[in-house]
């Protein structure tokens, strides 16, 4: 279930994010998009999740124009990790994680046994289940995160989106996460597109890396092939040095300032 | 697996808030009728419900032994007052249980968008000019448009200001509500001798009302309860935020509007028909929030059933237990701000308070 973005021109008040903007994000990978603050990275996800629609240019969805979806059947399609989880409300973490299964549930109708099951399954991967009865708002930043992410994994989605997912998780959360949402993508071919200000977990995880920079896409494909020193200088401005690391296995980046 | 969450799991709950929808609903029928009973003639609230019965059903035997001033008591002076009452407190507290949702504010009240400013300011200028283009229901229909045209304003002035979210609607609501109680103080001073009409009004009164307020108010209420209870779920989602509302199939451009929008309504009619009345669309939706939680599917009837018998109740001390009537508005903020102190200080003294 890929997407193919074509023409793309995207205008905040005053301030031009995307003109131009083409490219392809493969069905059944781990996609990886790096780049400095405020390159549109949010706003590319955004668009893929139909949150904001572009001015001008076409998204397709699995061969289909975005646009067409029912908000449902979009709801059932794509899920997010949004970068900002503060919740004024205080809802336990068990309400919470249900939620992700609204768009698989009537309006009026109760949470089937299936539902319930999958909730307590993914608390369970998130490790969330010690606190299914607590309030969200008395949990730490990291341990909410972990229920956001608890929650669009319960939506069970082909495609799943993450910003910054696992940016207030301590390593082995974020570790043991980034590996179940990787594992799905390997079991069950499904898409995950991700957003990472950490290079090292961008390259550990990420199938294909797409760069962008100031709304340009300035290089995208396979990791080995595309995070180089050279595409690195280019968008971050850094100097880096990139080599698989004999004790993680995995591709691993060392950089300072150029 | 399912046992993992049988603690509070989703069907329990849902039965516990059933039930105490149902308990509160009974309750709302005992205070009626025994706040009919009350005042300055005391009637048995068997009597009173023999009347209600009798009318009702059209059955003359029910009320052959009691006399016609009961009757026309109980159904003509109280039961009018005490309905609008009891359909005014649940209206204000649904409407304040839908703006902190949307506005993911716990402090937005019904009037947050400035309606109760623009029905006040509406409602002065009726009872300046002596406008009487809808007989007796100038004043509420001033106040009316007075609070709809406010609410279009705010609308306006948020939604151009770049994206209508909650910090620019709240804004708007603030510097619109400024001008218009600076224009209602100006009212006030060229008033004259009426100063003291205007100032009764925005007390608040739920003194002689008639059925046709009755009527108008529960068509408001009803039907916004209707909308809300159908958005109950969705309005869940919003309060976890647009980007992630919209991530799960809300339309989230269009549905804080339709709520806000009719939230906004209610409320205006509600302030039209009986004066400002603060802080019961303040403190019930908190209180019900301690108590069942934020899930507004239980949060929304549970308010509305809450709202009604605080209101009617404060509005039944008012009328036949302290020696003098008080305004219901003034009533309120006394009993209200206290309360809602001491809700904050336990909240921050790590208590449930919220």
């Amino acid at each position: 279930m890929g997407f193919a973005l074509s023409g793309i021109r995207f205008v905040h008040p005053g301030n031009t994010i995307f003109d131009g903007l083409d490219l392809d994000l493969h069905a059944g990978r781990f996609t990886g998009i790096i780049g400095p603050n405020g390159c549109g990275k949010t706003t590319l996800l955004d668009l893929i999740c139909r949150h904001r629609t572009p001015h001008k240019g076409d998204i397709r969805y699995a061969g289909r124009p975005l646009a067409e979806y029912g908000k449902r059947a979009l709801a059932r399609q794509i899920a997010l990790v949004p970068q900002d989880y503060s919740i004024n409300f205080p809802f336990t973490v068990g309400e919470v994680v249900l939620m992700g299964r609204y768009p698989h549930t009537p309006r009026f109708g109760a949470p089937s046994t299936e539902d319930v099951d999958r909730v307590a399954q993914v608390m369970a991967d998130c490790d969330v289940l010690a606190f299914k009865d607590r309030p969200i708002t008395t949990l730490s930043g990291g341990e909410r995160q972990r229920v956001i992410f608890a929650r669009a994994l319960a939506q069970d989605t082909p495609v799943l989106v993450l910003d910054e997912a696992t940016a207030s998780l301590d390593v082995c959360h974020a570790l043991t996460l980034l590996d179940r949402v990787a594992g799905l993508v390997q079991a069950e071919k499904r898409t995950v597109i991700a957003v990472f200000q950490n290079l090292n977990l961008a390259s550990a995880y990420s199938q294909e890396i797409v760069m962008v920079k100031a709304g340009r896409v300035v290089v995208a494909g396979p990791t080995e092939d595309v995070l180089t020193p050279k595409n690195l200088k280019t968008v971050f401005d850094i100097q880096a040095r990139v080599a698989v690391d004999d004790f993680t296995g995995r591709l691993q980046v060392r950089y300072k300032r150029a | 697996m399912s046992g993992a969450l049988s603690n509070s799991s989703p069907k329990r709950l849902q039965h516990h808030s059933r039930l105490m929808v149902g308990l509160l609903a009974l309750a709302l029928v005992m205070t009626i009728s025994l706040s009919a009973g009350m005042g300055y003639l005391k009637i048995a609230w068997v009597d009173v419900l023999q009347v209600v019965g009798g009318s009702l059903t059209g059955n003359a035997a029910l009320t052959a032994d009691l006399d016609e001033l009961t009757r026309i008591i109980v159904m003509e002076v109280r039961l009018p007052r005490i309905l609008t009452a009891a359909v005014v407190g649940g209206g204000l507290a649904l409407c304040g249980v839908v703006f902190q949702g949307i506005l993911l504010n716990p402090l937005a009240d019904p009037y947050t968008l400035g309606v109760s400013a623009g029905a006040a300011f509406g409602a002065a200028l009726a009872l300046l000019l002596n406008l009487t283009v809808a007989g007796i229901y100038s004043v509420p229909v001033c106040a009316f448009i007075g609070a709809t045209a406010t609410l279009v304003l705010v609308i306006y002035l948020s939604s151009s200001a770049g994206g209508a979210n909650a910090n620019n609607l709240i804004l708007s609501g603030i510097i619109v509500a400024a001008i218009l109680s600076a224009g209602i103080s100006f009212l006030k001073f060229v008033a004259d001798e009426q100063v003291s009409v205007i100032i009764f009004w925005l007390m608040g009164s739920f003194a002689s009302k008639t059925w046709t307020d009755v009527g108008l108010t529960t068509a408001f209420v009803l039907l916004g309860l209707a909308v809300f209870l159908f958005y109950a779920r969705d309005l869940n989602l919003l309060c976890l935020g647009r980007r992630a509302a919209a991530s799960l199939g809300v339309d989230a451009r269009r549905v804080p509007w339709i709520l806000l929008v009719t939230a906004s309504l209610v409320a205006a009619a509600c302030v039209a028909v009986s004066g400002i009345i603060g802080f019961v669309g303040l403190l019930v939706p908190h209180m019900m929030r301690a108590l069942v939680g934020p899930d507004n599917r239980r949060l929304l009837p549970l308010s509305f059933f809450s709202g009604a018998i605080l209101l009617l109740s404060a509005d039944t001390v008012t009328r036949a237990v302290l020696p003098h009537e008080i305004p219901i508005g003034v009533l309120t903020a006394l009993i209200g701000g206290p309360f809602f102190c001491y809700l904050f200080r336990k909240r921050q003294t790590g208590g449930k308070g919220f």
